[in-house]
Parts: C-alpha cells; sequence; structure tokens
C-alpha cells in the first residue's frame, strides 16, 4: 500500500519536529511515506477568511495532484491543513457546480475520492501493528491530550469519534506507557490564527489550557497541531505574564511522545527545538525491563 | 447545507442565506452558540446577536453588522455549531460576512492587523505557492509597522531551525498566480 504525505507549510518550518519525528517513528516500524510532488499550502484561515473560492481551490490542487501520482490515501500531519483539505473534499464531493467551478480554477480533473488519514489514523492503521516490538522505554508520566478545535469540528470531517471528549490521542499515549489525564480544555481553541494579529488573545485562551493541564497534576501536555504547538509552547511568555504564575509544563508533538518510547533520540525527534524545556519529560522516562 | 428555497431579495439578509445555504429563521436564539464561544468575552456583538439582527433586519442592520468587531474574532474553532440544536452553520455565516465587510470596505478598524495579516499570509502563498513564514512576517510587519513586535523571537528561532530564509516554493509559481487570478475574476475559460 502506498500512502501519500502532505507535510504543509509549518512542518517545514517553524514545526520541523513534528515532520522529523513523524518520519522517525515511521522509519522505525519500516513505514514509507510518499510526499504528493508538488504540493502547495492548504490556504489555512486566511483564504477561508478572505475568500471562499480560493479556500477550496487551494486544497483542490493538491488533491488533484495526489490523484495523479496515483495516491489513494494521504497522511496529512497539520491539523489545520487536515481541516481545510478534508473540507475541500467533504464540499467537493457533495455538490457537483462546486467541483466543476472549483476544476476551472485549478486548470486539472478532481475525482475527490482520495482518503485523508490525521496523524493518529495514520499511527492506528502503520504503526501499532508492529510498534509493541519497538516500545522500549515507559514515559512514565501525566500526559494532558489537548485536540483543539481542528480534529473534532465540524462534525461532517471530525477525526474523532466523541467530538467533546475524544480519546483517540489518550490511546497513542497511554501505549507509550503515559497516563493520559481527564480534563476540561481537550478541544477547546487556542487561538490559532490570531498568533501574531492579537497575541493578546491568545494568551488568554491558551492560558486556560496550561493553567488547567497544570491544576489537573499533568507533567505534559500531548498535540497534534503545529498552531497549537506554537501558542502553548513559544508564546509561553505572553502565557505566564496573562496568568501572573510560572507553569513550565513542556508540549510535545504526539509522534514526539511515542518517538521517546520507541527509544528514538530526544535530538533526532526534534526536542532542542522547543521553548519550553523538555527535560523533565525526559527525566521521567524509564526503561521497560526485558 | 440546506439549499435555501426563499426567493432572493437584493438583502444582505438573502445574501448570506444564497452564499451559505445557512436559513437563518432555523435560529430560536437559545444562546448555546454565544455560552460556548472562546471569543465572547471581546465581541462586541455576540454570536447569537449577530443572527438575531440579520432575521430581523431592522434598518442599518447591515453596516451594524458589517462593521463588528465580532465578524474578525471569529476563529471558525465551530464550538457553536456542534451545541447548535438546529445546525445553524455560523462560522460559514461568519466567513461570508468578513468578505462582504472588505467588499464594501466596511472592515472595523479594530480589525484591520487582523485582516492584514490574513492578506500576507495570502500574498506570500500567491508569491511561492507555499507559506513562507520569514516572508510572511516581513510582510505583515511593512503593512501594520508594528516593527518591533516579536523582533526577539527571531534570533532563537533561528537557532533552533525554525526558521527559513529562502521561500520553499512550488515548482511553477506562475500557476498558483494563475489560480489566484481566476479566483479573484471569478470565471474561468
Amino acid at each position: 500500500m502506498r500512502i501519500g504525505y502532505y507535510p504543509g507549510c509549518s512542518l517545514e518550518g517553524s514545526s520541523k519536529e513534528y515532520n522529523d519525528s513523524l518520519f522517525a517513528v515511521a522509519e522505525k516500524c519500516g513505514v514509507t511515506l510518499e510526499v504528493i510532488k508538488d504540493w502547495s499550502c492548504c490556504g489555512a484561515s486566511a483564504a477561508h477568511n478572505l475568500n471562499h473560492d480560493l479556500a477550496l481551490a487551494l486544497p483542490a490542487r493538491t488533491l488533484a495532484l495526489a490523484e495523479k501520482q496515483g495516491l489513494e490515501e494521504i497522511v496529512v500531519p497539520c491539523a489545520a491543513c487536515y481541516s481545510r483539505i478534508a473540507g475541500t473534499k467533504n464540499e467537493i464531493s457533495r455538490n457537483v457546480a462546486v467541483k466543476a467551478k472549483i476544476e476551472g480554477f485549478i486548470d486539472l480533473k478532481l475525482s475527490a475520492d482520495v482518503r485523508i488519514l490525521t496523524v493518529f489514523e495514520f499511527l492506528q492503521k502503520y504503526i501499532f501493528p508492529t510498534v509493541d516490538q519497538h516500545i522500549v522505554n515507559k514515559l512514565n508520566q501525566k500526559a494532558a491530550c489537548y485536540y483543539g478545535c481542528l480534529y473534532t469540528r465540524p462534525k461532517e470531517i471530525a477525526a474523532v469519534e466523541q467530538i467533546e471528549n475524544p480519546m483517540e490521542m489518550d490511546e497513542v499515549i497511554a501505549k507509550a506507557g503515559a497516563t493520559p489525564i481527564e480534563w476540561a480544555f481537550k478541544t477547546e481553541c487556542c487561538g490559532a490564527g490570531l498568533s501574531v494579529s492579537r497575541t493578546d488573545i491568545v494568551a488568554k485562551l491558551s492560558g486556560k489550557i496550561i493553567e488547567d493541564a497544570a491544576d489537573r497534576g499533568a507533567e505534559s501536555i500531548v498535540v497534534a497541531c503545529p498552531m497549537c504547538h506554537m501558542n502553548l509552547d513559544m508564546r509561553r511568555p505572553e502565557i505566564k505574564k496573562q496568568l501572573k504564575k510560572d507553569i513550565n509544563i513542556p508540549v510535545l508533538f504526539i509522534t514526539q511522545a511515542l518517538g521517546l518510547s520507541m527509544g528514538i533520540p530526544a535530538d533526532k525527534l526534534g526536542l532542542n527545538k522547543h521553548y519550553v524545556p523538555t527535560d523533565k519529560v525526559v527525566n521521567c522516562i524509564v526503561k521497560m525491563e526485558a | 447545507m440546506h439549499e435555501s428555497t426563499h426567493h432572493h431579495a437584493d438583502t444582505l439578509k438573502s445574501h448570506v442565506e444564497e452564499a451559505t445555504g445557512v436559513i437563518l429563521s432555523h435560529c430560536y436564539q437559545c444562546g448555546k452558540c454565544t455560552a460556548g464561544c472562546p471569543l465572547n468575552e471581546e465581541m462586541d456583538i455576540m454570536p447569537n446577536q449577530i443572527l438575531r439582527i440579520l432575521q430581523a433586519e431592522m434598518p442599518g442592520y447591515e453596516d451594524k453588522v458589517l462593521s463588528s468587531l465580532s465578524i474578525w474574532l471569529c476563529l471558525a474553532c465551530d464550538t457553536c455549531y456542534s451545541r447548535c440544536p438546529q445546525e445553524v452553520l455560523l462560522s460559514k455565516v461568519m466567513d461570508y460576512l468578513r468578505q462582504e465587510s472588505i467588499r464594501q470596505n466596511k472592515v472595523n478598524p479594530q480589525a484591520k492587523d487582523i485582516l492584514k495579516f490574513h492578506q500576507a499570509f495570502l500574498n506570500s502563498v500567491k508569491m511561492n505557492g507555499k507559506l513562507h513564514e520569514v516572508g510572511l512576517t516581513i510582510d505583515y510587519k511593512l503593512r501594520t509597522l508594528n516593527l518591533m513586535q516579536d523582533v526577539m523571537l527571531a534570533p532563537s528561532m533561528a537557532a533552533k531551525g525554525k526558521l527559513a530564509v529562502f521561500p520553499h516554493k512550488v515548482q511553477n509559481t506562475k500557476e498558483i498566480a494563475k489560480i489566484f487570478k481566476r479566483v479573484s475574476e471569478g470565471s474561468h475559460e
């Protein structure tokens, strides 16, 4: 089975460690990913804020290229890209007139039947069957799995079974030997695309998330979205100012957490690229007995 | 989505219904959208009120909605939609109102930076086919003149290998420029 891969812009830039840790985990399990040739940006929040047609045309181009490459399935690890691409597929496949219009814009034919996998679905389907033989460490810590908006809403493209209390990431984290906690902010919004233009709002929203995780004893927060990561990690100074509290819980990508349990070195997983130091996470880890 | 069967008068309300497929009268003002909205503390008009204003069509309602700050603060997190007993897709209404507020030049002054960020973002995609974060940051700073904002992040991001100085590009950037052009002309040969 060929597995297509859409990294998205963040994974080539500010969230490179998400990309690197995903590849490290896949490599360990002998799974190969095939990048969609000449993929382009999904348009993110900017496109759907400013131009509905553009918000459909940009992801549609990538879907058409995946089809041209003969890919029946693509993995989209960024939550925002997933949301835009799955949303576009949903809208195009339900409305023939919209499909024809968008095909005209991109000058490419589309059948829009490519399966789109989130990172959880990818891990479940391709990594879980062989992962047990590669797990050598227990993360041995309480982890707050943070899903945010884009995996859980809108319901037409939700990548989780229970939209108010998703468990998909919790299952991955339990495999890695961490204890997922129950908490109230699993699916609240971090402020996403206002990170630059209204940092004050992001500090408020992300602050509530960090504070609840801390109150419930989380030793790490685990995410699967570059925007969530940026807001919870890189914006920590603004969050601390907003909370008037010094909360230093590190934020890991789900693939970094799983990679640590597989004994992949921390620097290969890009843990050194974070703002909030991750030593505490690494120090909790215990070797599994043979 | 529901296809509206109403006949369409030339009003903002009917344009919203036509463009989004949302039937505004489905909202019975329970207020769940506002109760769950993460931005409700910051908004000038609450989400359920946006719908009420559109339903009631009191004189001058168009400007009230189109020049509100709320439509720009909406993050499209869809918490409202997932809890709405009537399944009103409010985020799609918000998307439409933003686009209309630009067309009619009624963007709330306090929302100018938010709009400029989106514009700088799309400009970067238009030029490269992919977002170039460094280019976006510089473009945004020039548009807003918030020159010093986040300046302290640059050296640490560079040290962590999070900054690509040169943009990653698609093979043929003209192809992307063409998509932008066709979309803006709203037509295709």
